[in-house]
């Protein structure tokens, strides 16, 4: 019972960490049209600079805003110097130019950083335990990454619903044209909006800084992942980003805490072991498929 | 007299392309991982590789060199279709640098069907190395079982009775397994395969807390193995399950990448830093000065493998075609970073495997220090389905 919670726990945690990633990659796609494949590269920036600010200042607390602006920064000025031309273009020519960057933020980075993995430690204040249930201890670290995952959901459920930048971006993804057309400035709305995208993302970076390996070529790992969230939550929603990332996440840990156990009371343990290796890693893309053929365009397609 | 000075000028000519012939350099295609979160493993070999060259400057045991080098993306289509182009339009044979098993079946086949010599700085798959062996193909890092056999030998020295295995689900994984298994004799509780791209090990983890093992072995490479390390202390359970390793899973660069969360773990290596002999401590210090950063076991391999392809091409003359340059290999007559060295009968090596443990250095910084022989000259469970 105790296994079961801790592994919800950890697909929870997952799910979370997921839905930072994914929240702007698919705002970025739904509003603008644009697939952007340097989504991952900005969660990159975000880690480095956040590697980088600690190993300067010795503090984890300075780490986060400063990979926090990097990917900002980086993000706006990738919306006004690049993405900005794409908006009127094909999708091919958009994973042309958007894997261009993949390989010059991948090649700037080995060049100025080195390939070396960086050292990122945990925070002091977040090395313990969290005694949730008596007997099971949970990292605090990761409490803490749920936490601000819950609290970026919530915000952004908040400022989409609720506000009139909100309001405007509903609104810019629905009907370009009639926004437009009453006025709004489409173009700074854009940049704010990748600008915001490009913050998560570098949010998602720093966070795992101290869990994961700060290295060149980090984001694409993640980014298929990604793009299964969006697809399955339907492109475009910020709900169903939200909903593609809590069944992405799950399943994922779920399948790989459970499939090869389940196995096992019907097969041989080296078999099991194997095969339980096998199914789980394709659990998500299964997970994907299902839903595809369930729901064409999603959980939560966008209407439009 | 105008006739005379032209067939002198036509004779020196002539002189001058044998000369240039005579001259022309040995090429050497490195294909290898340059980018990806494997990218630095391939950096390093790459490095050792041409810091040897450098060394002897631009040359290979007497005989001049062309190197020419390439990212595989760690992708073994890429990496094939580098090779094909080599064989095609620059005619390469002799080929060195994959660092990946899964790219090494790919294209090992390829260089060998054209006649070609692959010569491995790091993937040592098992498929290659019982009855698919090749005159043409070897092994200058070790088989890729040897790794986790001298892990699965420390684990049984250290007397741990019931253990977890974790590897991702690729070639390298399953011989990794195979290999620890060989050696270590004890109950495997649990064999848990991972994915290739993992980057999140928590509900491996949760596993493997409930599975109360008194000891953990894991084969995680680069990026998954600082990961792994980092979250393997901040689930609490560094303190209370101890963990066996090979030398992928605890080099140099995780060691300073993972800070303390590696410091307590049992590792195994053939090569270390600190390897007290001339040849190393040169090799160290050249590195450094080179590169401005500290070698990795891969860095040695590269270095080991050109120095290797050295002695081969002093022996032959600087041929490749010639018998001379694989009896010149198979001799090895030549000092490595890592001591003792011996081919086997399937080309592969026959050396020393140590223990490593990572403590914290003078300067507050994680090192690797050597500690006991785990396996003297140790050669591996294929060589006897090998017949060249």
């Amino acid at each position: 019972m105790q296994l079961v919670l801790e592994q919800l726990l950890n697909g929870l945690q997952l799910s979370l960490t997921l839905f930072l990633l994914a929240a702007g990659l698919t705002l970025v796609f739904g509003i603008m049209g644009v697939i952007n494949l340097a989504h991952g590269s900005l969660y990159m920036i975000g880690a480095y600079a956040g590697a980088w600010a600690a190993a300067k200042t010795g503090t984890f607390w300075l780490a986060l805003p400063a990979g926090l602006a990097a990917a900002a920064l980086v993000g706006a000025a990738m919306e006004l110097l690049v993405v900005r031309r794409l908006y009127a273009r094909e999708h091919l020519s958009q994973v042309l130019a958007t894997f261009g960057l993949i390989l010059f933020f991948n090649g700037f980075i080995a060049w100025s950083a080195g390939r070396s993995p960086l050292l990122m430690e945990t925070p002091p204040q977040l090395s313990g335990f969290v005694e949730i249930l008596p007997g099971l201890p949970y990292p605090a670290y990761r409490l803490a990454m749920m936490g601000v995952g819950v609290a970026v959901a919530l915000g952004l459920w908040y400022m989409i619903s609720r506000t009139r930048i909100g309001m405007l971006i509903r609104a810019g993804s629905d009907k370009r044209e009639m926004v437009e057309a009453l006025g709004v400035d489409i173009a700074k709305l854009f940049t704010l909006v990748f600008a915001l995208g490009a913050l998560l993302a570098g949010l998602a970076g720093v966070m795992v800084g101290p869990i994961r390996s700060v290295q060149v070529g980090m984001g694409e790992q993640v980014l298929i992942t990604t793009f299964v969230v969006i697809v399955v939550g339907g492109i475009g929603s910020i709900r169903g980003a939200f909903a593609g990332a809590l069944l992405i996440g799950m399943c994922d840990t779920l399948g790989r805490a459970f499939v090869p156990m389940l196995l096992k009371s019907w097969l041989s343990g080296p078999l099991a072991d194997g095969l339980g290796g096998a199914l789980s890693s394709v659990i998500i893309y299964l997970v994907m498929a299902l839903v595809l053929i369930v729901r064409p365009r999603g959980l939560f397609p966008v209407s439009g | 007299m105008r006739l005379k000075s032209i067939a002198l000028a036509g004779a020196a000519l002539l002189s001058f392309t044998a000369a240039a012939s005579a001259q022309q350099p040995i090429k050497i295609g490195i294909v290898t991982t340059l980018s990806t979160p494997g990218g630095y493993l391939g950096e390093d070999a790459r490095d050792g590789i041409l810091l040897a060259i450098s060394e002897e400057g631009g040359k290979l045991g007497g005989v001049p060199v062309q190197t020419l080098v390439e990212d595989d993306k760690l992708k073994p289509g890429d990496a094939k279709q580098i090779v094909d182009k080599w064989i095609e339009n620059d005619k390469v044979k002799l080929f060195t640098g994959i660092i990946f098993s899964n790219v090494a079946v790919a294209v090992v086949p390829s260089i060998l069907e054209s006649g070609g010599i692959f010569v491995s700085p790091n993937a040592g798959p098992s498929n290659f190395s019982g009855k698919a062996c090749n005159k043409n193909y070897y092994v200058a890092s070790w088989q890729n079982d040897n790794l986790h056999e001298s892990a699965g030998a420390l684990a049984k020295k250290l007397g741990y009775k019931k253990m977890v295995l974790l590897a991702p689900n690729y070639q390298a994984g399953k011989d990794a397994i195979t290999g620890f298994r060989r050696m270590y004799g004890g109950e495997v509780i649990e064999e848990i395969y991972t994915g290739l791209d993992q980057t999140d090990f928590s509900a491996e983890m949760a596993r493997i807390r409930a599975a109360k093992p008194d000891a953990v072995f894991q084969f995680h490479p680069g990026g998954q193995g600082i990961a792994f390390l980092k979250q393997w202390q901040q689930a609490g359970l560094k303190d209370q399950i101890p963990m066996v390793v090979a030398s992928p899973s605890l080099e140099q660069r995780i060691a300073a990448a993972a800070g303390d969360a590696a410091i307590g773990i049992a590792a195994t290596a053939h090569w270390n830093t600190d390897f007290k002999n001339a040849e190393n401590e040169a090799f160290v210090k050249g590195f450094r000065a080179k590169y401005n950063r500290e070698p990795t076991v891969y860095a040695s391999q590269g270095y080991d493998t050109a120095k290797l392809i050295g002695a081969a091409l002093k022996a032959s003359g600087g041929k490749l075609e010639d018998d001379a340059f694989r009896a010149g290999m198979m001799k090895a007559d030549v000092k490595l970073t890592r001591g003792p060295f011996k081919f086997n009968t399937n080309q592969h090596p026959i050396q020393d495997w140590y223990e490593i443990k990572a403590v914290k250095g003078s300067d507050g910084k994680v090192v690797l220090e050597t500690g006991a022989k785990v396996l003297e000259q140790h050669g591996d469970a294929y060589a006897k389905d090998c017949k060249i």
